[in-house]
């Protein structure tokens, strides 16, 4: 649905996105992550065709977005980071405009107006389609600019920090709602909050400092957070280094270390790739009498990866290249 | 085409939320009126709208880039230029809307100055060829000041600025270009009168269905259009 190759921004001597290639197939929900000023924004805008390239090139929904620019707007939605709205402009009186530019016929704008009114809850309370965008709430905000882009049914989704500014219940709300279109639309949206983008999406791609450092779905990002795997078990029965001793002997095992916590003895252990030990060691721990407290794999945090991955970019790239706002 | 139509019609009805397409009217019909009571509608005067004609054509120097100021500049400001670009809709087309729009209400306001034309007609014979004359001379003068206008809310997300310089654009063609037909030396008098708008406008006002003036007119008016379009293209080149 989007095929990215080698897309690069440069705002004067800045270079926003260096070299970013990647793929989304229909139906994904595909999360950009990344600090602030990583480039998400500035992909994005050259994915609706409001920013041309400076070099590299990327299809939407089989089209270029160079040479046929006018094909993709129309199968594109795109929401801004800010959610530009007309304030002066009613709820339905902005919905029908847009429908109109839309190109839907005449006769079809008031049901596709209430169609995509219904989806993003606008419809109830009864006023705030008569009411201006101008007095609504973020929230309300947010929503209509997501019926918006939501009115001519896009193929594809483009959604800048949908839950910038929104309440705890609104982005609960909205992250269903995102979760609900994947049905028949391609979402990409962007945040810098990475809780955010692993509840909502099921591909995850990181941006930091203009390039992708990391893609994958959140199971995949966490294989390589963990990397071989890593169990935690707390025994206690024999002297902690035999204890430690019999658990390296069990194959696949790299490294156990061993700190003691009063009476239990703490083991980490290290084992090969793709490897679970769990059963091996409760196996272990019942023939050799020992009595078991804790019995974990260790599952690493995005978020450490996360902070790591971006850290990383920036130390390599001290010039983070400024916000394309 | 229809696009057009769609954006004019919406930009049209912003105007009449905008407190400053009220404050112009206000400014606009303030001065046309002031002037038609002191130097027009006086007994034994000649009953023609001509010298309130010349005061329009000058307070446009200000009122355009005033109706003008919003229309480019205040969508870069809040962001919708992002909406309204990722839309299956051209450059072109944004631009002629809005050009569309505001010179809609600007007819309105023309129409507006109906009033004293009527009055002229209660107690004198107006020539209404004359007038007519002078209707069309605004008209296309609005047309030549107004794209303008717009031209200068391209360049920039402040309306102050785009009023500032489209007036300082306008004062070139309508102002300064008199005082170097009057002032300036040999080659530059002769180049300014072939640019001084008032010249053109004032044949208009005088009755005189003049080419060279519509040309004139006309061509500014495509000219600014022209930069406009490539000032919105310019941020896929900056």
């Amino acid at each position: 649905m989007i095929d990215v190759k080698n897309l690069t921004k440069w705002y004067g001597p800045v270079c926003a996105v260096d070299h970013v290639s990647f793929h989304v197939e229909k139906g994904m929900i595909v999360g950009l992550l990344g600090p602030n000023g990583a480039g998400k924004s500035t992909t994005m805008k050259i994915l609706t065709c409001y920013l041309p390239a400076s070099g590299g090139t990327a299809t939407v929904a089989g089209y270029d977005i160079l040479g046929e620019s006018m094909n993709v707007r129309r199968n594109v939605g795109y929401m801004p980071e800010s959610v530009p709205l007309y304030g002066e402009m009613r709820v339905r009186e902005l919905l029908m405009f847009r429908s109109a530019l839309r190109d839907i016929p005449h006769r079809q704008r008031r049901a596709a107006v209430d169609r995509a009114a219904e989806r993003c809850w606008l419809s109830q309370p009864e006023d705030v389609m008569r009411r201006r965008i101008g007095e609504l709430s973020r929230g309300y905000k947010q929503r209509v600019g997501l019926a918006e882009v939501l009115l001519h049914n896009p193929l594809v989704l483009v959604l800048d920090e949908p839950t910038l500014g929104l309440d705890p219940a609104q982005i609960r709300a909205m992250r269903e709602l995102v979760r609900s279109l994947a049905q028949e639309h391609t979402v990409i949206l962007s945040s810098h909050i990475l809780a955010e983008v692993e509840a909502t999406c099921n591909h995850l791609i990181i941006i930091a400092g203009g390039r992708i450092a990391a893609a994958g779905t959140s199971e995949e990002l966490r294989q390589r957070v963990v990397g071989p795997s890593k169990i935690m078990a707390e025994l206690r029965g024999e002297e902690p280094a035999t204890m430690a001793a019999m658990i390296r002997a069990i194959p696949n095992v790299r490294e156990v270390s061993a700190s003691q916590e009063g009476q239990w003895t703490r083991l980490a252990i290290q084992g090969e790739a793709m490897t679970d030990l769990r059963a091996e060691i409760f196996k272990l721990a019942s023939e050799r009498g020992w009595q078991l407290r804790e019995l974990r794999r260790e599952v690493g945090s995005l978020e450490d990866f996360f902070i790591q991955v971006t850290y990383e970019q920036s130390v390599r790239s001290p010039t983070l290249p400024a916000s394309s706002a | 085409m229809r696009k057009v139509l769609v954006l004019a019609r919406r930009e049209l009805a912003g105007y009449f939320f905008s407190p400053m397409a009220y404050v112009v009217a206000a400014l606009f019909f303030a001065a046309g009126g002031l002037w038609f009571f002191y130097k027009v509608f006086i007994p034994g005067n000649e009953a023609s709208l001509r010298p309130l004609f010349e005061a329009m054509a000058y307070v446009m120097v200000f009122a355009a880039p005033l109706l003008t100021m919003r229309l480019l500049s205040d969508e870069y400001r809040s962001g919708t230029i992002e909406t309204l670009m990722t839309s299956p809709v051209s450059d072109a087309a944004v631009v002629l809307g809005k050009f569309l729009a505001v010179m809609v209400f600007y007819l309105i306001l023309l129409a507006g100055s109906g009033a004293y034309l009527a009055l002229v007609a209660i107690y004198g014979q107006p020539d209404l060829g004359v007038a007519t004359m002078g209707y069309l001379g605004m008209v296309l003068l609005g047309a030549a000041f107004l794209s303008v206008g717009l031209f200068a809310s391209s360049l920039t997300s402040h309306q102050l600025v785009a009023a500032i310089v489209g007036t300082a654009i306008l004062a070139v063609l309508a102002i300064l270009m008199q005082l170097l037909v009057a002032h300036g030396a040999e080659p530059w008098n002769y180049l300014a009168a072939r640019l001084n708008a008032m010249t053109y406008f004032s044949d208009f006002s005088r009755g005189v269905l003049d080419t060279r003036g519509v040309v004139f007119f006309l061509s500014v008016a495509a000219l600014f259009l022209f930069f406009s379009v490539k000032a919105v293209e310019s941020r896929r080149w900056r």
